[in-house]
């Protein structure tokens, strides 16, 4: 068995580990263990990576194993990493770990729980490792189906809409993706070789003009809606907002990076000439996204409402700098992927840790915090100005990147839309703080709230990891952005020789 | 004519030995469990004997054919008649079957020796013949439970509509005689032409397949027969009957009829849309699960016709091996129901409220089997979807894809309503914990096994794909 390919066992057999557990401490742990390899494999595999690129391998893809599956149709299990999966990678594994002890209380069918949310993980550790778009699809759908359960029974609030809502939304999305892929696939012999699923091969055809008209909106929309794209985006507050803290994280901080992900792997990569030619009205439509989430923010009283519509503006200002097709927005939406989602699973583990202590999530009732719980409340602050840019933490890395490089384009249209995206950083600055100011200071507006303790070991772990991770890439943010800008070339070759012809 | 080649009719042959042990065990004996175990036996028997090399040739003047492929297409029903015995034997202990548990299984097994027949077929009267013999006693079975009206008002309903749909096939065949002046499937493709006379005569075929396979506008009796008609004999309807028939249509229009497959495609295209959105929007507001798997197999029906429609090897291949996925699945959707159903008498979706509490691991089944049918990953249904689509787009008929795909979705609502009763829902009075019979569960596990190992096994395909044969 090749290394990556642990990436899916390690969960898998973290699975089989939990359906022997008896009681909820047993089922943790094993949780805690298992999702603890994990992280130490990524960043294994991190320095692997780098070792490997010092010594001077100049492939496209590292580790790269082939696997022959569904022979007669050339579906094969192809499994290979560059520095921007392996980036992802590293995301996950943290996102993950955080996750398991941000929901060490869970009480609730707690052997179910951790079952569905590392299996969740695991269809996003297959899909970053994948270069196969057959297998890559099917980690997609994987990745996407326990989220209905672990939003349905182990949510808040309107859980089974918004359950429903959002695996609708993202499995109608899927169809989009599904012929996008089948169309890719059958004209994926255009070259004079036989059809492929491998993402490398194809991209070495060229596919005819009118297909990749046609497939390349399917294909980007599909990864789209997961990237929250305006007007897909719908699915997502509600959906953020009733799962269970572990889940927000998890999906704010990882599943939407598999939409900007693909979009960028597959559609841009495989379907260049038609993106150039498109790029424009995704250009638009993501940059509705930025702002609107942005002023979608300002405009609510749930804490979670707050982050979720945050988050569909800084996954829109993802697929934003991915539409802008340089090299420096590239590196820049990347950065933003990894930023993001380590942020926003910060925000969403402390709002989940001081709901469950304050018991609501309304902006108006809580007051004070600083005073009660000093640790979650500076983390809070610190995931706030992380989101909001502040020089020294990865938000600013990410999103000055972004502005940077879509800045190079010197035409009126693409001037207009990037002062309009980087004007949601003033709005971003306006909730972060109002939010901070009301449930951070000011008068404790319950007597009720000054029993109530700071976080337990386990929650600063999860804090703790996080921030460590944030303020690291903020810090030095070059062997991350060095590690990405390496791997770029193929892709930005590739829409470069579609601007030439 | 020597006694060897008869043994071309092995699958035959076999079935009406075990129909005929069983009519006279019967006889014989008073107990009826070990006439449900003989059968089951026998049809384990049968099922494993189907499985050891038979040559290709053909019999009676070219009447009857057998290859490859129709052996692997009857070794698929074989699988699945055996899986429904087990689930079956259960059910057919109670009290008011006790005078009649015999007729259940020689009933069946004739239906399933009709369909052989019928898939071996050679010539349009043997066809017919097999046709009739796979008809006529499921009409008995669905009426089996006679003292109710219900089920006699199913037997009736699917007694007329078959007769109507046969009589309409037989004049569209009449036709087809009367000018090309044989029946015989070789001679008949190469005399096809595609004049108005001949297409009239097709138009009229199709739509007495169109019947079987319950395909929209032809769908009508599809509900209430499953809904009227012991649960069992519900679940051989839409898996077996349904998969020997979608069988048959594919090697007829493959052989017989491929000199008009762009009007047959077309007539697909059009037939495909109409079966799985009808069926789905249908689907959404059953609350009765047996008239909900009845609308959701006939979606399930309108996606086979994307494999069907390509008319290549892939297209036949992901036909065979979707229903072989479909044959597990529903069988485990079918067989949770019923057992649920014998133990205690409930079939409605908010009687399934809280159930993961009280059974989980019929749960678990029940939901895997409902990821299997919208065809969500990691198990079979996803892979058996993903190569009928393929197949599909494989023809250029992308939007038709589309459509299927977001009918895939749909029914992935309704399907995701059965999982929130079982998973989310809270019930002050669930289904009680009980434990299902031996053969039940084994039934159950075979399900299973079959819904994950199938689609994660490749060399299954390659084995399907290796026997099917394109235009």
């Amino acid at each position: 068995m090749d290394f990556l390919t642990l990436f899916v066992v390690v969960p898998v057999l973290t699975i089989i580990g939990i359906v022997f557990t008896k009681n909820m401490k047993q089922t943790r742990l094993v949780s805690a263990v298992g999702m603890s390899i994990q992280l130490v494999l990524a960043v294994a595999l991190v320095f692997m990576y780098l070792a490997e690129r010092k010594a001077g391998n100049a492939a496209e893809m590292l580790f790269s194993h082939s696997y022959v599956w569904f022979e007669s149709l050339n579906i094969n299990y192809i499994v290979g990493v560059d520095g921007i999966s392996v980036a992802m990678i590293l995301l996950t594994g943290i996102v993950v770990l955080t996750g398991v002890f941000a929901s060490w209380k869970v009480d609730f069918l707690p052997r179910e729980f951790f079952i569905s949310l590392i299996f969740l993980s695991s269809g996003v550790f297959g899909f970053f490792i994948s270069l196969d778009l057959f297998t890559m699809f099917l980690f997609y759908e994987v990745a996407v189906i326990p989220m209905y359960l672990l939003i349905g029974i182990w949510g808040t609030g309107p859980k089974e809409y918004s359950a429903m809502k959002l695996t609708l939304m993202l499995m109608g999305a899927s169809a989009l993706l599904l012929v996008g892929i089948l169309g890719i696939y059958f004209n994926s012999n255009a070259g004079g070789g036989e059809l492929t699923f491998n993402i490398m091969e194809i991209a070495k055809v060229k596919i005819p003009m009118d297909a990749q008209r046609m497939f390349f909106p399917m294909t980007f929309v599909g990864f789209g809606v997961l990237g929250a794209l305006f007007p897909f985006h719908t699915w997502s507050p509600d959906g953020h907002a009733s799962a269970p803290t572990a889940v927000s994280m998890l999906h704010a901080g990882v599943l939407m990076k598999l939409g900007g992900y693909g979009a960028f792997r597959v559609a841009m990569f495989l379907l260049p000439d038609a993106a150039q030619e498109m790029a424009w009205i995704f250009l638009i439509l993501t940059s509705i996204s930025v702002v609107y989430g942005a002023f979608g923010a300002i405009f609510q009283k749930d804490l979670k409402y707050i982050n979720a519509y945050s988050s569909v503006s800084h996954c829109g200002l993802v697929l934003f700098a991915i539409l802008m097709m340089n090299k420096a927005a590239l590196n820049g939406a990347i950065l933003q992927m990894i930023s993001h989602g380590l942020m926003t699973a910060l925000f969403f583990a402390l709002i989940g840790m001081i709901y469950g202590r304050t018991h609501t999530r309304m902006i108006d009732q809580l007051g004070g915090l600083m005073k009660v719980m000093p640790i979650l409340s500076v983390s809070y602050v610190i995931a706030g100005l992380a989101n909001l840019g502040l020089p020294g933490l990865s938000g600013f890395v990410a999103e000055m990147t972004i502005f940077f490089g879509a800045f190079q384009h010197p035409d009126l249209f693409h001037r207009i839309l990037t002062i309009t995206a980087a004007a949601s950083i003033v709005i971003t600055a306006v909730y972060i703080l109002r939010v901070v100011g009301q449930i951070l200071y000011g008068p404790i507006t319950n007597e009720h709230f000054l029993k109530l303790d700071d976080a337990h070991w386990y929650e600063r772990v999860s804090t703790g990891v996080l921030i460590f991770a944030i303020a690291g890439i903020g810090l030095a943010p070059l062997w991350l952005s060095d590690m990405i800008n390496d791997s770029l070339n193929p892709i930005v070759n590739q829409l470069m020789q579609a601007i030439v012809k | 004519m020597n006694l060897e080649s008869f043994l071309l009719m092995r699958h035959e042959i076999m079935l009406t030995i075990a129909l005929l042990i069983i009519l006279i065990a019967e006889l014989s004996t008073e107990n009826k469990k070990s006439i449900i175990n003989l059968s089951i036996i026998l049809m384990l028997i049968t099922t494993i004997v189907g499985f050891f090399p038979v040559p290709e040739g053909t019999l009676f003047g070219g009447m009857y054919q057998t290859s490859h492929m129709t052996v692997l297409m009857k070794n698929i029903l074989n699988i699945g008649t055996l899986i429904l015995f087990l689930q079956v034997a259960e059910w057919i202990k109670q009290p008011q079957y006790s005078n009649k548990v015999s007729e259940f299984f020689l009933l069946i097994l004739s239906t399933l020796i009709g369909m052989n027949f019928m898939i071996s077929s050679g010539h349009f009267l043997m066809f017919y013949i097999g046709l009739e013999l796979a008809t006529i006693p499921i009409a008995a079975l669905a009426a089996y439970d006679r003292a109710k009206n219900i089920s006699a008002e199913a037997g009736i309903k699917l007694i007329l509509s078959s007769a109507l749909s046969s009589g309409i096939m037989l004049y569209g065949l009449s036709v087809l005689y009367g000018t090309i002046g044989s029946l015989y499937f070789p001679e008949m493709s190469t005399a096809f032409m595609n004049t108005p006379l001949h297409t009239l005569g097709f138009i009229f075929f199709f739509a007495g397949m169109g019947f079987k396979i319950s395909l929209v506008p032809f769908h009508l009796w599809t509900a209430d027969v499953y809904e009227g008609a012991p649960i069992n004999v519900s679940s051989y309807l839409s898996v077996i009957s349904k998969g020997a028939a979608v069988f048959i249509l594919t090697i007829v229009l493959y052989t017989v009829f491929h000199s008009i497959a762009p009007m047959w495609k077309n007539l697909l295209y059009v037939m495909a849309i109409l079966t799985m959105t009808i069926g789905n929007l249908f689907a959404l507001r059953q609350k009765n699960l047996k008239r909900f798997l009845a609308f959701s197999s006939i979606a399930q029906a309108g996606f086979i016709l994307l494999g069907i429609i390509d008319g290549s090897v892939m297209g036949m291949a992901s036909v065979l091996y979707f229903v072989l996925i479909y044959i597990f699945t529903n069988l485990g959707a079918f067989g949770v129901v019923s057992a649920i159903s014998v133990a205690t008498g409930k079939e409605n979706m908010d009687d399934y409220n809280g159930l993961y509490k009280t059974n989980p691991n019929l749960s678990l089944l029940m939901m895997l089997s409902l990821f299997s049918l919208a065809g969500i990953p990691p198990v079979a249904g996803f892979f058996g979807k993903f190569f009928l689509f393929a197949s599909a787009a494989n023809s250029g008929y992308y939007w038709l894809v589309f459509i299927a795909v977001i009918n895939a979705t749909i029914s992935l609502y309704y399907y995701l309503l059965i999982v929130k009763a079982m998973f989310i829902n809270n019930s002050e009075n669930p289904i009680a914990y009980f434990k299902s019979g031996l053969t039940t569960r084994i039934g159950l596990l075979m399900c299973m096994v079959g819904i994950f190992a199938i689609g994660l096994y490749s060399p299954l395909y390659e084995f399907i794909r290796m026997f099917s044969i394109g235009m």
